[in-house]
């Protein structure tokens, strides 16, 4: 029998806010530990939970540019349990009125990947183990989350990896989220379950906690779909369970057995109140939302006649997309600079994370100068790209690197005495290119070019060289 | 009549009668020869004291003028956080903890040099009646030490009705204002829910729990309330207090104002209590007021509904006490688990963790329904009745306790039955109304009887005024002074 994958995703998204969702401590990463805390955030006796206002117009732009409904009324709640890095013994989430409900997040296929909610609370601390005893950071504790629950919408891991990419790209580019999957910033729990192709049933689902890397949540899920479909095949049930993937063997094991099961009771939390969005607000925060990754790439290849790749390339990091936005205004080819991005400026940033931060020196109004200089037949490509890295090393200006005669041009008869001294200079190539290496012309251009300083225009050089050789 | 004990010893410092140093000397000399009766202090702060004292005095020499509370000797109930100054809720599970901030109440009134004399005892987490809860032993009742004073605010009473402090403040999440008030002869204030901020307070019914003052007169409640009432930021549920301050309209004429007293209130009360409350209406007759009776059907949910969301809101609320950042933790143990269950276990008494069970249960699953949230719809039907009822009435008056303070260990053996005894306390908490207990007779052994006025939301100037004309036309009949205490 032929078996589909069934998978949702529950997605925990840190803000990046300045302060925390319920105390004015820093959300700064890092820090000595129990350095970003005050008595609010450590749950000490008689403190009361303040809400930032910024947590929640932050989730409300998360759930604008995820299509979600976002509710006049909402509240929060408290999530009981005991756990050592919890120091309340509760959670302050949000139950059964989250302030987001109803989105989608459409994928290349077309297919849409219902959101039932998205919901804000708090994280909890970090436990530390060390030389067998274990310690407690609270810097975490009470840094603003969102939660974003998908409907079981995703049939393939590759939809999953797409899902989880394209949720990334939308909460950086509306800047509410860096969304760091190895620094924690997002955290994926991943529900998968099989049914034979056809069924329109769910199964058991199981799900697979804590995910911090994509590569990895494309293997858990291959693996949890294996070892369902293997287990049903061979006669036994899925059992709902909470699993733990281990990277190293890349296997899933159990968590905790049902027995185990919590029992939050959720009760409204009485130390805050009704939280209340209008309209008016609602409006105004939906302005805030900039053009999203997709709907650049659509308007990259229409308007500038990029090719969908180096559109995506581009548009997949807002900072990167503003800079070529910025310098390719006012300039008659803008794939030149999309060019000179991908192939010159990329080049200088490695990781993802270079690109997502875009830290280079030159700016926007700097490269279209230097692209306005082809534009206008001042200077030639080759000399761009050279005065590029020199910008790049720098910072400065093109118009430290390229002198009034290099914008001059080549007149003509300049032009032939450069390729008349190429001739007499390089008898060898001459020589060769009599016998009939057709190639050895092109040392000869390559010549006039760096005599030049790549203004002449190499095909009338190699043309003019080939008549004086003649 | 009582003597406003803020008003008297203002002006003494002002007319240099006394210094503040000796005032504040005198307190805690009589503190020393009382407290071993009364147990009202379960820590003294006389360095602390001392200190604001001489600052005070150091205000007087340079002529300058003194607050309302400024250089006054007072208490705090353990359960409001002073930096720096152990505060246990007299629980043995925050033995040693020290706040590191003070809660906004007490920064408040230490701005304006409030002389804290020490921390008050009570019952543990504010659960109880009698103040005998308390991992401290229970507080003295200032008319007979071998009664109860009252709870949970049992040791500022005392301590207000036995004179070892000028005024006090306590918590109300259920009447332990407005009781211990009622049983040590006082008058106790509990305010509308939002106007004092909670920041600070340390939590057992989030949704109950209200700080408020504890004095000898009517004045000096109003007087306090006055200072302590107000937004505060820190605390989402904070409102502040509206219109101007209520020492202002504290004399106006009650005549015309119609008191409501509606029947449910007066259904199990002892005889004796309720013959000095029908006393007591005819002495507001008397003012001129109307006495309209009434009912209020929904009050005979008032008990049920209490006592689960209370305990619902504490199971919650206590969660935090596991022994690893701050106060008690067990001597042995072999992991977290058995730490923080030995840890809670050791630390708690008997009441928290009945009421710790009980709020647990009703929000499990499978019971949430049938208990929760059936009590929030029913606490929702109490509110919408005292609505009501103010359409008709200006105030509602009622008996503060069904009797007068009991002989020591009869709270503890039956919970039950202490449980009924806050039948006339806990709708005002549940409906987030302002309450204030005053005295209003003797029963026959001469234990003080207390009734209570209820206002509207935000109407504590108006339960104020009707509460100090009745004070002012009862006179000393509803007073007797303390044996203990300074004598100034």
């Amino acid at each position: 029998m032929q078996y589909e994958m069934v998978a949702g995703f529950e997605t925990h998204v840190e803000l990046a806010t300045n302060t925390k969702i319920f105390c004015s401590c820093t959300t700064q990463f890092g820090g000595d530990p129990n350095t970003h805390c005050c008595p609010i955030c450590i749950g000490l006796p008689g403190v009361l939970p303040k809400l930032n206002r910024a947590v929640v117009q932050y989730a409300i732009r998360a759930g604008l540019a995820t299509n979600c409904h976002i509710a006049n009324i909402s509240k929060m709640d408290r999530k009981n349990y005991c756990y050592p890095d919890l120091p309340k013994a509760y959670q302050i989430s949000q139950y059964d009125k989250p302030l987001c409900e109803n989105g989608y997040v459409q994928l290349s296929n077309g297919r849409r990947i219902r959101l039932n909610r998205i919901h804000i609370e708090e994280d909890a601390g970090k436990l530390i183990h060390k030389r067998g005893d274990t310690y407690i950071d609270y810097n975490r504790g009470g840094v603003p989350l969102i939660e974003i629950v998908s409907e079981p919408d995703i049939r393939s891991v590759e939809e999953a990896k797409e899902y989880v990419e394209k949720l990334q790209q939308i909460m950086r580019y509306i800047g509410v989220s860096d969304c760091r999957m190895q620094e924690g910033s997002m955290r994926c729990d991943v529900n998968v379950s099989v049914r034979p192709v056809g069924s329109d049933k769910l199964g058991t689902r199981t799900e697979i906690k804590n995910m911090n890397s994509i590569t990895f949540i494309g293997k858990a899920m291959e693996y949890e779909f294996n070892r369902q479909v293997e287990l049903i095949e061979s006669g036994g049930e899925v059992e709902q369970q909470t699993l733990r993937y281990n990277d190293s063997e890349n296997t899933t094991s159990p968590m905790r057995g049902k027995e185990d099961a919590n029992d939050y009771r959720y009760f409204r939390d009485p130390d805050l109140v009704t939280i209340s969005v209008s309209d008016e607000e609602i409006d105004e925060l939906r302005k805030t939302i900039p053009e999203l990754h997709f709907e650049k790439v659509e308007r990259y290849v229409g308007q500038f006649s990029l090719s969908e790749k180096d559109a995506s390339n581009i548009a997949k990091y807002r900072r990167i997309a503003e800079f070529f936005e910025q310098a390719s205004d006012g300039v008659k080819n803008p794939k030149t600079v999309a060019n000179f991005i991908i192939g010159q400026i990329f080049r200088r940033l490695e990781t993802e994370d270079d690109k997502e931060s875009f830290d280079i020196k030159t700016t926007a109004a700097q490269l279209r100068e230097l692209v306005k200089l082809i534009d206008d037949g001042k200077i030639r490509n080759n000399l761009a790209k050279s005065t590029l890295e020199q910008m790049l090393d720098t910072g400065k200006p093109a118009s430290e690197f390229i002198s009034e005669s290099d914008m001059a041009g080549l007149d003509e008869s300049a032009l032939e005495g450069l390729c008349r001294k190429a001739v007499e200079s390089n008898p060898k190539a001459v020589e060769d290119f009599k016998k009939g290496k057709q190639k050895a012309v092109k040392s000869l251009v390559g010549f006039v070019m760096k005599e030049s300083r790549g203004k002449a225009d190499a095909a009338a050089a190699e043309q003019l060289i080939i008549s004086i050789i003649g | 009549m009582a003597e406003g004990m803020i008003k008297r010893l203002g002006s003494m410092l002002e007319n240099k009668e006394i210094s503040c140093t000796e005032l504040t000397n005198t307190y805690l000399s009589a503190i020393e020869s009382a407290n071993g009766d009364l147990n009202a202090y379960i820590k003294v702060t006389p360095e602390a004291a001392l200190d604001t004292a001489k600052a005070v005095d150091e205000k007087l020499a340079r002529g300058e003028q003194l607050a309302p509370l400024e250089g006054i000797p007072m208490t705090l109930k353990d359960n409001i956080s002073t930096k720096g100054i152990e505060t246990t809720c007299c629980s043995k599970i925050l033995e040693g903890y020290k706040p590191i901030y003070d809660a906004t109440v007490w920064a408040e009134l230490k701005k304006s040099n409030a002389v804290l004399l020490g921390k008050t005892n009570m019952d543990e987490f504010a659960m109880g009646s009698s103040c005998e809860t308390s991992c401290f032993g229970g507080a003295s009742n200032p008319h007979d030490i071998g009664r109860v004073a009252g709870g949970s605010s049992g040791g500022v009473a005392s301590a207000v009705g036995g004179n070892i402090a000028a005024y006090g403040l306590g918590s109300d999440t259920g009447g332990s204002i407005r009781q211990p008030a009622s049983f040590c002869g006082i008058v106790g204030l509990k305010p509308t829910y939002g106007s004092v901020s909670r920041y600070g307070l340390i939590a057992y019914a989030s949704s109950f729990d209200q700080i408020g003052p504890i004095t000898t007169t009517v004045e000096d409640a109003s007087i306090v309330y006055d200072a302590i009432s107000g937004y505060d930021a820190m605390d989402s549920t904070s409102q502040g207090r509206r219109g101007e301050p209520t020492v202002k309209t504290l004399k106006n004429d009650i005549k015309g104002m119609k008191i409501g007293v509606a029947d449910e209130y007066l259904d199990g009360v002892s005889d004796e209590v309720r013959s000095v409350f029908e006393k007591a209406c005819e002495v507001y007759r008397s003012l001129g007021a109307e006495i309209v009776r009434f009912k209020l059907p929904s009050l005979r949910y008032a008990l049920p509904v209490y006592y689960i969301l209370a305990c619902a809101e504490a199971s919650s609320n206590l969660g935090r006490y596991d022994g690893i950042r701050y106060g008690y933790r067990t001597a042995n143990y072999k992991d977290v688990n058995e730490m923080v269950c030995k840890t809670r276990s050791e630390g708690f008494g008997a009441e928290v963790k009945r009421r710790i069970l009980l709020g647990t249960y009703v929000l499990s699953a499978g019971y949430y329904d049938a208990y929760y949230k059936k009590a929030q719809n029913l606490r929702g039907s109490i509110v919408k009745a005292f609505k009501d009822a103010f359409e008709t009435c200006d105030v509602i008056l009622a008996p503060t306790v069904p009797m007068t303070a009991f002989k020591k260990g009869n709270a503890i053996s039956d919970p039950i039955e202490t449980y009924l005894t806050d039948i006339c306390t806990v709708p005002v908490n549940i409906a987030g109304l302002p309450g204030v207990s005053i005295p209003c007779g003797f029963d026959g052994e001469g234990m003080p009887i207390g009734m209570q006025l209820i206002g509207d939301t935000f109407c504590e100037s108006t339960i104020l005024n009707a509460a100090w004309q009745y004070e002012n036309a009862a006179g000393a009949e509803v007073f007797k002074p303390s044996a203990y205490g300074v004598k100034l």
